[in-house]
């Protein structure tokens, strides 16, 4: 660990602007952002070559925050915008970072046709279930019944779920952490680089004012050991104290067994498989809720599938060779053409 | 007999079914390679799928071709080629007297001149008495034509515009070698189609050599037009290929965020065809994604470029305010349709000027500039490339539906007569520079982009400190900020050409057009000035900012009037900065370009007033 920091090019602070950081003290977000330079720094990134793409609200200062090249655009539209960089320069290492609002409400159109697309774009997905820019309105994954400023007797609308969306998108990469988590972040997020595609990352955040301990049931150190499940590629789905818990397939369903119990031993429980093509398996780890399940964190789904941008590019290429034109003025002399003499 | 003309008006006329597009645009290829100027209009229903004989469904393709003259696609037809009842009827308020008529007599029964409405059959009353009338029957005779080639029934009834082709070819003693390559290389997978429009041209044109109805042939002579080489093209197409040039003479690579909308598809149908040149084409989910997808692209460092119509105009509206705080070089091409909403999507309009200059929130200026042929769309869409890129702003090009789907001969161009664009780039590290630091002549900030070493920054749609750039929301830095941004847009007037206007020892009355009208004012204009009249006419192609010496040129009329297809929103901009002078209208909003006739009775009347 201590060579490979060595070897790097940038410190991780070497990738903060010289911006005064402006988040509420004790917001998620300053967890995040250390992940994401501590990533930069272990994958070795040169700063000139990243490029941060952001939407509008508190998560979308993010690039004001960072030495790297950085664009804050308007609500809900950076997949878009990030989509035209990378389509400029592919070589760039193109980074999204968005909320819950901006990416799944504002944005939603932008965020399904970014995941189907699959252009090679990581999305950091700040989800704190709440709109804090604009001062404590409900979002788009809110729970059922959340008392907000806009809906003071509970809402009367289902949220999103991040995983279920972007894997009905037809994504290929989506990974869930805590933002009480740098390490597994770090890790995540590094694994959301090398994949390619769009990675979605979703973030639990917590948003300190608005929606204090809105995740404190997952992320708590209380809480994590029992209501938490990392799911490791190729490793098995075990959690709580001593890894004295699995879960197990019953028919079409997820099953929450204790080792030892009921003649399970370890030998029964699943075993991720991350990269699996079918994504049924990934929807329902995805789906499991509190109380009768653990939370699925760690990279759920990472499997292999079509980029666009180097589709994209592959076909260009191949027409510079296929073209009958060599030249602009090739194609204004073909076809029907003639000429008046004076 | 043959009659030898200086210019001829012909529109084809039929179910939208018919074929009538692609009969007008042989013809009117074969008559631009014969050397004719010419100018087309096609006018499409607005539903695709209008039901089939109904004067809805009608669709029309008008053409004018001759020596001289040809300014625009003509008022009225002189010949009318019409394919049913329904196009007989749509057609018939608009015929010169004595015109001619060519319909298919097989297509008149009882069921489809109700259809029109027509009370009795036009053809056995007294409804075309005036007229010149050639009735074949096209249906019948193209079937019997093709007989021997075994086709079913519908595939033959496709090739009757074919058929009607070659009567018309006849009429105007055009070869139909170029139409029947046409035909060969368009089938050259499917010989049996290939051979029954091929048949079925000839057939049409030796049935017009052949029958008593058809007295006489015309003659249409070439025009004196510059030497140089030239080609059909339309607007669309010419703004696509002034885009790719540009981007080229720019050394960057083209990007294209774009969703479809007619009219104004066929750019990026274009362009997507030119992968070879390294332009990027990217369908985008909506229009917003089009314009934001060209914003990221412009960041990035290439040419960046959305196309849309008046509804995606609307949609785009936030993020154009955000290339203006970002002060990105984008070019937005709007081809301007009848509004408002979905309005009249296949109809011409210029009603989408006050939304160019002004539709934004906050202060918020941008470079509007206008196209005034189908041709001269090449041009403009360099020229809106070329300010983008050298004064690092968004531009605005409005052309409208009657120059992207019309067309004429287009002299071409060479990439070696057109002149070099100077991107605002730096791409070593330079220790003075500061994102948002200006060139102190045109106040540009300079272009840096991602992978630049040394040089990261960030931008955004936030308020920027003056200099560096950073989010600022400093009162004054504000108000210094908003002032830049107008006064950088302004400077652009000191790097165009000045105004110019025809007619340099009139005084009485300025005609004042701006983009796709052009041709019609300028011909009735002309024939004004022939006539001896008192009247001279300027066209504005720059919109924001005007021409600098826009006011000398006011100043020496004593009556102005601004025309255009809208309710007066030129006029009334112009009311805005220059107060001083007072401005007559003539406007038109009904979809329809204005009729040369029409000008020329309202220039005459304020001739004759006081
Ligand atoms: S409002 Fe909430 S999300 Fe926004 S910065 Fe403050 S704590 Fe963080």
């Amino acid at each position: 660990m201590e060579a490979t920091t060595l070897q790097c090019l940038y410190k991780p602070r070497d990738y903060a602007s010289d911006q005064e950081v402006k988040w509420c003290p004790g917001c998620g977000d300053y967890a995040i952002i250390s992940a994401v330079q501590k990533t930069f720094s272990e994958l070795n990134l040169k700063k000139e070559d990243v490029t941060i793409v952001s939407g509008i609200g508190c998560s979308s200062r993010f690039p004001y925050y960072m030495n790297t090249y950085g664009f804050h655009t308007i609500h809900g539209r950076a997949a878009a915008v990030a989509t035209g960089v990378k389509l400029a320069n592919p070589d760039l290492s193109v980074w999204m970072m968005s909320g819950d609002g901006d990416s799944l409400a504002i944005g939603g159109n932008h965020f399904i046709h970014a995941v189907r697309r699959n252009i090679n774009i990581n999305l950091i997905l700040f989800n704190n279930e709440i709109y804090g820019l604009t001062k404590g309105q409900y979002s788009p994954t809110s729970e059922r019944g959340k008392i907000t400023k806009s809906s003071p007797y509970g809402t009367v609308e289902s949220p999103f779920n991040v995983g279920e969306l972007t894997l009905g998108s037809k994504g290929h990469f989506y990974a869930r952490v805590p933002d009480t988590d740098v390490k597994l972040m770090t890790e995540v997020m590094k694994q959301a680089y090398l994949h390619e595609g769009f990675s979605v990352v979703e973030v639990l955040q917590n948003c300190v004012i608005f929606n204090d301990k809105t995740h404190a049931d997952i992320t708590s150190k209380e809480t994590k050991l029992n209501n938490q499940i990392l799911l490791e590629h190729g490793k098995p789905m075990l959690f709580g104290e001593n890894n004295s818990k699995g879960l197990l397939l019953n028919g079409l369903d997820l099953e929450v067994v204790t080792i030892g119990e009921n003649g399970i031993s370890e030998e029964d429980i699943l075993v991720h498989d991350a990269s699996a093509k079918s994504n049924v398996l990934h929807n329902l780890l995805i789906q499991m809720k509190l109380p009768e399940f653990p939370i699925a964190m760690g990279v759920i789904r990472n499997a292999d599938a079509n980029v666009y941008d180097k589709a994209f590019f592959e076909q260009m290429e191949n027409q510079e060779q296929l073209s009958k034109y060599k030249s602009l003025d090739d194609l204004f002399m073909s076809g029907n053409i003639f000429t008046i003499n004076s | 007999m043959k009659t030898t003309l200086e210019s001829v008006v012909i529109k084809f006329a039929g179910d939208s079914g018919d074929g009538m597009q692609l009969a007008g645009t042989l013809f009117t290829d074969t008559t631009a390679v014969m050397g004719n100027s010419i100018a087309t209009f096609p006018d499409f229903p607005s539903e695709i799928r209008a039901p089939q004989g109904t004067v809805a469904g009608v669709s029309g393709f008008q053409i004018h071709f001759g020596t001289s003259g040809v300014h625009s696609p003509g008022d009225t037809p002189d010949i009318l080629v019409a394919m049913n009842p329904a196009a007989l009827k749509a057609n018939l308020h608009n015929l010169k007297p004595a015109c001619t008529i060519l319909l298919d007599s097989d297509a008149f029964s009882k069921k489809t001149i109700e259809k029109a409405g027509f009370g009795n059959n036009p053809l056995e009353d007294d409804t075309l008495s005036d007229f010149k009338v050639i009735e074949a029957p096209i249906t019948s005779l193209t079937k019997s034509a093709l007989t021997d080639l075994g086709l079913d029934n519908k595939t033959a009834d496709r090739c009757k515009n074919v058929f009607t082709l070659g009567i018309v070819f006849w009429l105007f003693s055009e070869p139909l070698e170029q139409t029947i390559n046409f035909f060969k290389q368009k089938f050259k997978n499917n010989p049996t189609i290939a051979e029954a429009n091929i048949k079925a041209i000839k057939a049409g044109y030796n049935y017009a050599l052949t029958i008593e109805a058809i007295k006489s042939s015309f003659t249409v002579l070439p025009a004196k037009k510059v030497p140089g080489t030239y080609r059909n093209i339309t607007g669309n197409q010419a703004t696509a290929w002034g885009l790719m040039a540009a981007a080229q003479k720019a050394g960057k690579p083209l990007f294209l965020g774009s969703y479809p909308i007619t009219p104004a598809t066929d750019i990026m149908q274009e362009l997507t065809k030119h992968k070879w040149t390294k332009t990027r084409v990217f369908q985008a989910e909506d229009e917003i994604a089009g314009i934001c997808s060209t914003i990221g692209a412009a960041f990035a460092g290439n040419v960046a470029v959305t196309t849309t119509s008046g509804p995606g105009m609307a949609l785009k509206t936030e993020a154009i305010g955000l290339a203006v705080m970002t002060e990105l070089p984008i070019v937005i091409v709007n081809v301007q349709r009848g509004g408002p909403s979905t309005g009249l999507p296949t109809k011409t309009e210029q009603s989408d000027l006050m939304q160019a200059v002004w539709g934004r929130n906050g202060e918020s200026p941008v470079v509007v500039i206008s196209a005034s042929t189908p041709a001269d769309c090449f041009d403009w869409a360099f020229e809106a490339t070329r300010i983008a890129l050298e004064h690092m702003t968004p531009v605005i090009l409005l052309t409208e539906s009657y120059l992207g789907n019309g067309a004429e001969p287009w002299r071409i161009k060479s990439l070696k007569e057109l002149p070099e664009i100077k991107p605002l780039m730096l791409e070593t590290k330079d220790a003075n520079w500061q994102p948002y630091k200006r060139d102190n002549e045109k106040l540009t900030r300079k272009w840096v982009v991602p992978g630049t070493p040394e040089m990261q920054h960030r931008i955004g749609g936030l308020e920027k400190d003056e200099c560096t750039g950073c989010v600022s929301h400093n009162p004054q830095n504000h108000e210094l900020m908003v002032k830049i941004r107008k006064e950088k847009i302004q400077r652009v007037a000191n790097f165009i050409p000045e105004q110019r206007y025809k007619g340099k020892d009139a005084k009485k009355l300025l005609v004042v057009g701006w983009g796709g009208q052009f041709g019609i004012l300028f011909g009735a204009v002309n024939e004004l000035q022939k006539e001896g009249k008192d009247i001279a006419f300027t066209h504005f192609n720059y919109i924001n900012p005007l021409p600098k010496n826009t006011a000398e040129i006011f100043s020496k009329f004593d009556k102005i009037i601004v025309c255009e297809l809208n309710d007066g929103q030129f006029a009334n901009y112009l009311r805005a900065l220059l107060p001083q002078f007072k401005y007559e209208q003539y406007n038109k909003i009904q979809g329809l370009p204005f009729t040369v006739k029409e000008l020329k009775n309202k220039f005459n009347q304020l001739l004759e007033e006081k």
